[in-house]
């Protein structure tokens, strides 16, 4: 009985830490439509910032929280909304997606730059002191944050609702423009929100550390907590999350006491947000399909027939080259550089040509993977059932969100990959916790590439095979479609397409495609591990696939190399490991907007460089029939 | 029987009620014009016939049976095309490409992996021939005018070949020759024996071409009737001068 009492209190305090940073979600959601990843990693930061003032420097524990919560975090959040992601709520969910992913990437590469990993403690608040509820102990620390949720509810709700500023706030949920007509200032209430949800989103991290630690990643995981929690409301209603971070520190602090600490079920314990938001969006009613302006999006032009085909060739060769000459240390990076590259093509069908985004393809490589290793069948069919296992993984995946919009489906796949990370791919049945699950090399018709040399070169030729796959379904049916289905949904769905299971569709063909390339990685490397899928690479993957444009293949294939490229750039210059991270995240956040990326200025750079040859040489250089092109002003960057 | 039956649909978003039990119909063969004041409710009414929209209470019929409870693309299987007000062109494609489209999608997706490249191609050409459009096909959807925008769509429905087409605003944005030869094309359309339910502003285009026409005003039908009987009801001119009560003048 009184275990169940202190269980309770001690789900309130957790469910009361993430109900505060929960409501700064909402709010800044609610008032930009941009839903903000980097909320939890927002947190992780000013916790940092909050140790560093108040235990590294020793100021007085109020005046560093004055300081953090009142100063240093506010003008962060302002300065985010300011430069960031003003007008990012009007755009496809997708860009908005991806720039506060790179802020979170950036954070993360600030705070370990800054604060390189360490032991730091941060006590609680009025450590040690604590009272007696009949035969629980309850610290200060707690108590003092399940009053703070109860003031920053009451604070919230009288600055939403008997302020000028919070009906402002309310009013440009509805409709900015018509704010603005009216003599109000969207931007102004954009940045005040911004300002508080940041503050907020500290609160809460601040108020979590001395529980799990001064951590940068399980604080910027946060964000799926305040998610799962805000979801229970839509992401609308505060009362509601209120209620939903309640229920899950509760649920989340049973799962600790009554659950197994060992098997399958101990896994339940640090991924109950996960499952308490599935359970939540199935439970959640149906989206309508938005009706909107016409909005075309310029892509990358599509290369033709004689192009593709010699650019594969010269990849080939190039690889072929680099096998017979490179060490075996090397050619692993040529193979791994070749592995990200198919992930990253399987993000240019999603993302790039379909509009949806993918937090967690790293998890779907690794399914492929495991899948290929467990199988012990090192043939083609092994390698094609293990795409789809994996496809079908992204499909069950996919269906749960069927119902609702891009931005559910997108943050939905974080969980999963979380879910994945802590209560599968760790498991003794799965990985297992060693790294050391054995995958054999695969053999082809009889063939068996065994020696690395050949083995990176298949894999080379897997990557243009699937290229050039996917060149082909871009310029038929399926990539018209696929068009289509991005720039009007409704359109498409009045027209007699099944939108929802079309998206589910282009969902597993995504993640099949991410498995077929974790299963020839895992043969490549013939011991794999959890640690090689884990969600939060998918990160970088996708941030990478974005910079160098997630709308072409060449995109992909220097994206590839890129994200290869990236640990070894960091374990070469260690003092500026974080810093090289945080360079990826805020180059995201700079380019994020254009999806067509570094690759598409190369391409552009040809076309303007063009008109500056003679003449002569010019006419040689017409356009082949079959080149297609699409040049039309972008409405991408606005 | 009639080919579409909204029978006393009410939709209210919280404290609005945009649609009150509205019940009208439209028949197989027949031009039926839907008009109203702005907000009175006639998109809002596209939208729950289309199923876009969940109405909160009351009922759709087409072609004999209750589709209240299904979904968007079954209906348009089942033989429902519209157009929208604010434009839902596939703007990153070619207006060809998005006739394309639509003929892909209601030939299935078969199409992928085994494509009729010929008679799909022709049947796009001889869609845009028959809107009008064959001069814009190779221009892309985001860059053409509005008017030649709701042809477009107009091209993208007849793809499916549906019996029912619901048009919302489709001649707003075209000149004066360009709205006769539309209002031709209707009447073409309506003598092949397709049901048209058309929503519009231009009265001389709905009192020439529709042969019955539902009049809503703030969500409820308050006449039905052919173009002369609309004409001269009071209550409808009551509805578009507001207050200045002409039954009283008179």
């Amino acid at each position: 009985m009184g275990s169940v009492v202190s269980f309770t209190i001690l789900g309130l305090f957790t469910g009361a830490a993430y109900a505060i940073a929960a409501s700064g979600l909402v709010l800044t959601y609610t008032t930009t439509r941009v839903f903000n990843i980097a909320h939890g990693a927002l947190g992780m930061v000013m916790s940092f910032v909050f140790w560093d003032f108040s235990q590294r420097q020793g100021m007085p524990v109020w005046l560093a929280l004055v300081l953090v919560l009142g100063v240093v975090a506010p003008a962060t959040g302002w300065a985010i909304q300011r430069f960031v992601t003003r007008g990012l709520g009007d755009g496809p969910v997708s860009v908005a997606l991806v720039v506060t992913v790179g802020l979170l990437v950036g954070c993360i590469g600030l705070a370990t730059q800054v604060w390189p990993p360490a032991t730091r403690v941060l006590p609680p608040f009025f450590n040690g002191s604590g009272f007696q509820v009949a035969s629980t102990y309850v610290t200060a620390h707690q108590l003092i944050t399940v009053l703070l949720a109860g003031v920053v509810a009451l604070l919230l709700y009288l600055l939403l609702t008997k302020t000028q500023i919070g009906t402002a706030m309310r009013a440009s949920v509805d409709n900015p423009e018509l704010l603005r007509l009216f003599g109000g200032k969207p931007d102004r209430v954009a940045g005040m929100a911004w300002a508080i949800g940041t503050s907020l989103a500290a609160l809460g991290g601040i108020l979590l550390t001395p529980v799990i630690g001064l951590s940068y990643y399980d604080l910027t995981l946060l964000v799926i907590n305040a998610y799962a929690a805000a979801m229970l409301g839509r992401l609308r209603s505060l009362p509601l999350t209120l209620a939903g971070a309640m229920g899950l520190g509760i649920l989340q602090s049973f799962a600790v006491a009554y659950l197994p600490s060992d098997g399958l079920l101990s896994g339940i314990r640090s991924a109950m947000p996960a499952l308490f938001l599935f359970a939540v969006i199935v439970l959640t009613p149906q989206a309508q399909l938005r009706i909107g302006q016409v909005k075309g999006v310029v892509s990358a032009p599509l290369p033709s027939r004689a192009k593709q085909l010699g650019a594969g060739a010269g990849l080939l060769t190039l690889v072929a080259l680099l096998a017979t000459s490179l060490p075996d240390d090397a050619l692993l990076l040529v193979g791994t550089a070749a592995t990200y590259a198919m992930v990253m093509l399987s993000l240019v069908l999603l993302t790039g040509y379909g509009g949806h985004v993918s937090l967690a393809q790293f998890t779907f490589a690794g399914v492929g993977a495991l899948v290929y290793a467990k199988l012990g069948e090192p043939t083609l069919s092994g390698l094609v059932v293990a795409a789809l296992v994996a496809a079908a993984v992204g499909a069950i995946v996919a269906v749960p969100v069927l119902r609702l919009t891009g931005l559910y489906l997108a943050l939905s796949t974080l969980a999963f990959g979380l879910l994945m990370d802590k209560m599968i791919f760790q498991a003794e049945f799965a990985f297992g916790t060693n790294n050391s699950l054995q995958a054999e090399r695969l053999s082809i018709l009889g063939t068996s590439f065994s020696s690395l040399g050949g083995y990176v070169l298949i894999m080379t030729v897997f990557l243009v095979l699937m290229a050039l796959v996917l060149l082909a379904l871009r310029r038929g049916a399926l990539g018209r479609l696929l068009i289509a289905m991005r720039d009007s949904p409704a359109a498409c769905g009045t027209l007699g397409l099944d939108t929802r299971w079309f998206r589910v569709g282009l969902f597993a063909l995504s993640a099949g495609m991410a498995g077929f390339a974790g299963g020839l990685f895992a043969g490549m490397r013939g011991t794999i591990g959890a640690s090689d899928f884990q969600v939060l690479s998918s990160l970088p993957l996708l941030l990478l696939a974005v910079v160098f444009g997630v709308t072409s293949v060449t995109g992909a294939v220097l994206g590839g190399v890129g994200l290869t490229l990236l640990p070894v750039l960091q374990s070469s210059n260690p003092a500026f490991a974080g810093l090289i991270f945080a360079v990826v995240g805020f180059g995201a956040v700079a380019l994020g907007r254009d999806p067509n990326g570094l690759a598409n200025r190369l391409f552009t750079l040809g076309r303007t460089l063009r008109p500056r040859l003679p003449a002569a040489r010019r006419t040689a250089d017409v356009p082949e029939p079959d080149e297609v092109t699409e040049e039309v002003p972008a409405h991408v960057a606005s | 029987m009639s080919l579409l039956e909204v029978d006393d649909v009410v939709v209210r978003f919280g404290g609005v009620t945009a649609v009150d039990h509205a019940s009208f119909a439209a028949e197989q063969g027949r031009v039926t014009g839907l008009i109203g004041p702005n907000g009175a409710g006639k998109t809002t009414c596209f939208d729950v016939i289309s199923g876009l929209r969940r109405p909160t209470t009351g009922r759709v019929g087409f072609d004999g049976r209750d589709v209240t409870a299904i979904s968007v693309h079954r209906r348009a299987r089942r033989g429902m095309g519209r157009t929208f007000q604010r434009l839902e062109a596939f703007g990153s494609l070619s207006v060809a490409d998005n006739v394309r489209a639509a003929v892909d999608i209601h030939r299935g997706l078969t199409g992928i992996a085994v494509p009729w490249r010929r008679s799909r191609t022709a049947q796009v050409g001889a869609l845009l021939d028959r809107v009008g459009l064959s001069a814009y096909a190779a221009d892309r959807a985001d860059a053409i005018p509005t008017g030649i925008a709701r042809l477009l769509e107009l091209a993208r429905c007849l793809a499916a070949d549906p019996a029912l087409l619901l048009l919302d605003e489709p001649s707003s944005g075209l000149n004066e020759s360009e709205t006769e030869a539309f209002g031709r094309l209707l009447r073409d359309l309506a003598a092949e024996g397709k049901g048209i339910l058309m929503v519009e502003h231009d009265m001389d285009l709905v009192m020439s071409v529709c042969d019955e026409i539902h009049v809503l005003d703030f969500g409820s039908v308050i006449a039905s009737g052919t173009p002369s009987h609309i004409r001269d009801n009071p209550a409808v001119q009551r509805a578009y001068l507001g207050q200045a009560d002409t039954g009283q003048v008179a």
